[in-house]
């Protein structure tokens, strides 16, 4: 499928679930339908550089809370309509991946990794001692209660995390399927026979974060809006950064499909458990599964598809038949 | 700002306190990853279930909690063997350690950390024993016990272990490991076991320095957080498996730390090891004592 088309079968599938959504009338949906799609994009986001590239990012919840906390200090300064606010986040949050990228990348991968780790305690720390946007106790952002043809707010802001997700789901498979997707795959099968052949493997690596840091701030951004009360502890939580590995990789981390497949079962079950059970109950489950799924399915739930419906060995999942005259050097 | 010389020098030897009880953390990541390049970021999770299996045996039993944690370091070597024997098995055997086996570790840091939680709740929990509460006083440096006594046992622990690498055939066979497994193998010993004994070892490691951690300040589940960063800083400065470096490193931090928290306020301090670790990958990425 050509990428406008499956864009605008995305958009229509979207238009279905916004205008299913509103029949069903309770604004609950909205509620929970919201942290679903954020789910969809962070892991989305997660996987153009962990899936594509096999860079371990551990600070999902950095770049998460970076484009709300940019969301905070702007609309401290001058409100702004959101959508603004979602690309101010994605530029933030884009220049600090590449700056983290910059430093990190030429070592080895678990380097990166690290640092990743450390960087969410570094910009937490920066954010407490920050008393602009509000340091350790919080900041209050106070939302107008309905917007003009929508009704309330929350629609609104499903509609544009909807729309942030119907884009990053778009993007990675654009990028999946172009030659900046090839040679993400080459880093991720054996970068030192990537760079051997050619592969511009640092430029591309560190295109694969920048994009990855942007989409995270562009989720991040609306955050404010929708929880009222931003604190550090909440917009740093373990939880963002553990969801945003588990789900991919529980998806299948190879493809576009995966950590949508992830988000999408994965969020709705929390959903269900924190209603049910409790919240403390459901990260556990999460770690069980994370851990489960990467010792037994080590391709996800796409690999299981692949292996009892279509009958293809673990090792060729994701794997592409590309020809031996295919173009040698993607840029 | 009046930097008056008593305070600095009250903060330097309590750096220096720190920092060796900040070795002693960061031993077992020095062999884990610098060693045997097994990224466990679980480890501080481990170090913070060590520090709730001293409080539980301390507050049980009354024992000691550095004693309690000697004891307890069986248990420990052989849940790090059997975490390795797992890791080998899944990860390291089909070569995908790096996304698949780092994601791994993640979710034991977050089952032990979560686990945790819902067991003992996230109040904060400490231990009793003598030293913990009396203060040397000589002139005006003031020495709490509390931090003298892990600060010693840290440095009887770093130099048995750098006996252990250094002078014992066990010590020297897990040095070569790390080197070459393959010529290992052709001397007839099995690699898989000596990594599975090291890593046990590191693991082990973890009771001790939980122990300390929580003679120390008082432990909460999440506390082990602000360790990763630190504990994987002080093993990239140290020079990735050199426990010597690994002390200087600790030393260095721990003095920094000390330093930043007070004369900025402590709730900088965090950023001190963050600043270590970039600094380190930009200038001299293979750290003080780097092979």
């Amino acid at each position: 499928m050509r990428s406008d088309l499956f864009l605008i079968v995305c958009l229509i599938i979207g238009g279905v679930i916004f205008a299913a959504a509103l029949a069903l009338g309770n604004d609950y949906y909205f509620f929970a339908g919201y942290v679903v799609l954020q789910y969809v994009v962070l892991s989305t986001a997660w996987n153009i550089l962990g899936g594509y590239c096999g860079y371990v990012n551990f600070g999902s919840a950095a770049f998460f809370a970076l484009g709300a906390y940019s969301a905070v200090a702007i609309h401290r300064l001058h409100p702004l309509p959101i959508p603004v606010l979602v690309l101010i986040g994605g530029v933030v949050s884009g220049i600090v991946g590449f700056g983290m990228g910059y430093l990190t990348l030429r070592l080895r991968g678990a380097f990166f990794a690290i640092a990743t780790l450390a960087l969410a305690v570094v910009l937490q720390t920066l954010v407490v001692n920050w008393e602009y946007v509000g340091g350790s106790r919080g900041a209050y952002i106070v939302r107008p209660e309905a917007i003009a043809p929508l009704g309330s707010y929350i629609r609104y802001l499903f509609l544009i995390m909807l729309l942030l997700a119907v884009g990053g789901l778009t993007a990675a498979r654009l990028i999946e399927r172009s030659r900046l997707g090839f040679g993400f795959a080459t880093i991720r099968d054996d970068e030192l026979a990537a760079e051997a052949s050619g592969v511009p493997t640092l430029r591309l690596k560190l295109i694969a974060t920048t994009i990855s840091g942007a989409l995270m701030g562009m989720a991040g951004a609306p955050l404010p809006y929708y929880i009222g009360f931003l604190q550090p502890s909440s917009a740093f939580g373990l939880d963002y950064a553990v969801n945003s590995i588990a789900m991919p990789l529980i998806g299948g981390t190879t493809s576009w499909v995966g950590p949508l497949i992830g988000a999408v079962l994965l969020g709705s079950l929390q959903q269900i458990a924190t209603v049910t059970i409790s919240s403390a109950v459901n990260l556990l489950i999460v770690g069980f599964l994370l851990v489960g799924f990467v010792i037994v399915a080590p391709n996800g739930i796409i690999g299981l598809v692949h292996k009892y419906v279509r009958h293809q060995p673990d090792e060729l999942v994701g794997r592409r038949h590309v020809s031996v005259d295919a173009p040698g050097n993607p840029t | 700002m009046i930097f008056s010389f008593d305070l600095l020098v009250n903060a330097v030897i309590s750096g220096v306190l720190i920092g060796a009880f900040y070795a002693a953390v960061t031993a077992g990541v020095s062999i884990s990853f610098g060693i045997l390049d097994v990224v466990n970021i679980a480890h501080p999770a481990f170090i913070i279930l060590g520090s709730y299996i001293a409080y539980i045996i301390n507050a049980q039993l009354g024992l000691d909690p550095i004693l309690a944690s000697i004891i307890v370091t069986p248990a420990f070597y052989a849940l790090g063997a059997g975490i390795y024997q797992i890791y080998y098995a899944s990860f390291e055997k089909r070569g995908q350690e790096s996304l698949r086996g780092l994601a791994f570790f993640f979710g034991l840091l977050f089952i032990t950390e979560v686990s945790l939680v819902l067991y003992f709740g996230v109040d904060y929990r400490y231990v009793e024993a003598p030293y913990i509460g009396p203060t040397w006083h000589l002139g005006f440096v003031d020495i709490p016990l509390r931090i003298l006594v892990p600060c010693v046992v840290s440095l009887l622990l770093i130099a048995v272990l750098q006996f252990v690498l250094t002078r014992t055939f066990l010590g020297r066979a897990i040095m070569a490991v790390a080197q070459d497994q393959m010529a290992l193998k052709l001397m007839a010993v099995d690699p898989i076991r000596i990594k599975r004994i090291a890593f046990g070892i590191s693991i082990a490691t973890a009771s001790l320095a939980g122990a300390f951690l929580i003679i120390i300040q008082p432990v909460e589940p999440s506390v082990g957080r602000e360790y990763i960063g630190r504990v994987f800083a002080i093993c990239v400065l140290g020079g990735m498996g050199s426990l010597p470096g690994t002390l200087i490193a600790a030393l260095l931090v721990g003095i920094v730390e000390s330093l930043t928290a007070t004369f900025y306020g402590p709730s900088w301090s965090p950023a001190v090891s963050f600043g270590f670790l970039l600094l380190t990958l930009a200038v001299r990425p293979a750290g003080l004592l780097g092979r």
